[in-house]
C-alpha cells in the first residue's frame, strides 16, 4: 500500500513514521509538505507528532489551517484512511476533524514514558488486527494530552464506540494511576463517525523495533496494511 | 484608511480544566492571598486591523471562530478601539 507522512514545520516523528511504514514494513511511502495540495494518491496519510508551528497559539492550531489539511479533508470525506498521532492528534482535532481537544496534561507536567494502552475497537483500519481488550505498550511524549470533550459530546462517543484506545493499567481497567494526562474517561484516542480518521496520543511508530520499547506499534501498522489489502481486493473482485 | 486595535480575550470555557489556573491558585494562597477562589489563565491577542469599525468587529470574530480560539474548549471575547500609535 501507499502511505503519505506530512511534515510540517516543526514536525518531528515525520521520519520514523516514514521509517516505520517503508523500512519496517517494506510499503511505498511518500513524504508530503504542508504546502502540497494535494496527497499524491497515498492510501493512508500520516500526520505526525512533533510540535508545529512551535506549539504556538494551541498546539496544532497552526498546522490545521495549512494548505495540505484541506486535501486531507476531502480524503477523509470521501473515506480515505487519516492517522494522526500525537501532534497530528491535536491537528485533527484543531481541523474539526475529530471531536474534542487536547488540553494541557492534569499534572501541568510534560510525559515520557510507555503506557499501557488497551485497544477498546477493533473495526478500525488501525485496529483491525488486534484483539479485541489487547493491551499494547506504547511510547508517550506530550505536554498536551488531556482530551477532553463536553459531556454530550464524550457520551456520544461511548454510544457510538468512537474511543478506540484507553490508558490502563496492566490488568486492563482505566485507572487513575494508569492515566498519564488526566484525559477524560482515560481516552487515549478516538476516531471520526466514519471510523476512517483515528487520532491518538500514543506513539506507534516509535514501538516497531525489538531494541527499541517492542514492537506493539508495529500490530497497528500492519492492521492499517491488512485493512487496505482487504479494500483493495474487494474492489478488484467486485469490479 | 485608519486603523483600529482590537483586543481579544480568549479565555477557559467554564467547565473545562484549566490545571494552570490552579497551580497559579495554589501558589497565590501559598504566598498568603488566601481570598483568592478562583484562577482562570488565558490569553489576550492584540490586532491593529485596517478596516471600518463597524466591519472590523465582524472580522476579528471570524478570526477568532477561524484560529484564534477553540470554540470547543475556549470563549473569547473582541473590544474594537481607537489605535492610539
Amino acid at each position: 500500500m501507499r502511505w503519505g507522512v506530512v511534515t510540517f514545520p516543526g514536525s518531528l516523528d515525520d521520519r520514523d513514521a516514514l521509517r516505520a511504514v517503508e523500512r519496517v514494513l517494506g510499503d511505498e511511502a511518500v513524504a508530503l509538505w504542508h504546502k502540497d495540495h494535494d496527497l499524491r494518491g497515498v492510501d493512508c496519510v500520516v500526520l505526525p507528532g512533533g510540535f508545529s508551528y512551535g506549539d504556538y497559539l494551541r498546539c496544532g492550531a497552526m498546522a490545521s489551517v495549512s494548505p495540505i489539511m484541506d486535501a486531507v479533508a476531502r480524503h477523509a470525506a470521501a473515506g480515505g484512511l487519516v492517522l494522526g498521532i500525537c501532534n497530528g492528534f491535536q491537528i485533527l482535532c484543531e481541523a474539526g476533524l475529530l471531536p474534542g481537544a487536547l488540553v494541557r496534561n492534569r499534572s501541568l507536567s510534560f510525559v515520557c514514558d510507555v503506557v499501557t494502552v488497551k485497544v477498546e475497537r477493533t473495526d478500525t483500519f488501525l485496529t483491525g488486527g488486534c484483539r479485541p481488550g489487547e493491551l499494547l505498550a506504547l511510547p508517550v511524549k506530550h505536554g498536551e494530552g488531556c482530551f477532553v470533550a463536553d459531556p454530550e459530546t464524550l457520551a456520544g462517543l461511548e454510544a457510538e464506540g468512537r474511543i478506540v484506545f484507553r490508558y490502563t493499567d496492566r490488568s486492563g481497567q482505566p485507572t487513575a494511576d494508569a492515566n498519564p494526562n488526566g484525559s477524560l474517561a482515560n481516552v487515549a484516542g478516538v476516531c471520526s463517525a466514519g471510523r476512517n480518521v483515528v487520532g491518538l496520543m500514543p506513539h506507534p511508530e516509535h514501538a516497531v523495533d525489538a531494541l527499541t520499547v517492542g514492537e506493539d506499534g508495529l500490530r497497528l501498522f500492519r492492521s492499517v496494511q491488512a485493512w487496505v489489502g482487504r479494500a483493495g481486493a474487494a474492489a478488484a473482485s467486485s469490479g | 484608511m485608519p486603523a483600529v486595535l482590537a483586543r481579544v480575550y480568549v479565555t477557559p470555557k467554564r467547565g473545562i480544566l484549566d490545571p494552570q489556573g490552579k497551580a497559579v491558585q495554589h501558589s497565590l494562597h501559598a504566598l498568603g492571598f488566601t481570598e483568592v477562589q478562583d484562577v482562570r489563565v488565558g490569553k489576550y491577542i492584540e490586532l491593529r486591523v485596517r478596516d471600518a469599525k463597524t466591519a472590523a468587529a465582524d472580522r476579528v470574530r471570524a478570526m477568532c471562530e477561524r484560529l484564534l480560539a477553540n470554540g470547543v474548549i475556549e470563549d473569547f471575547r473582541v473590544e474594537i478601539g481607537e489605535d492610539a500609535r
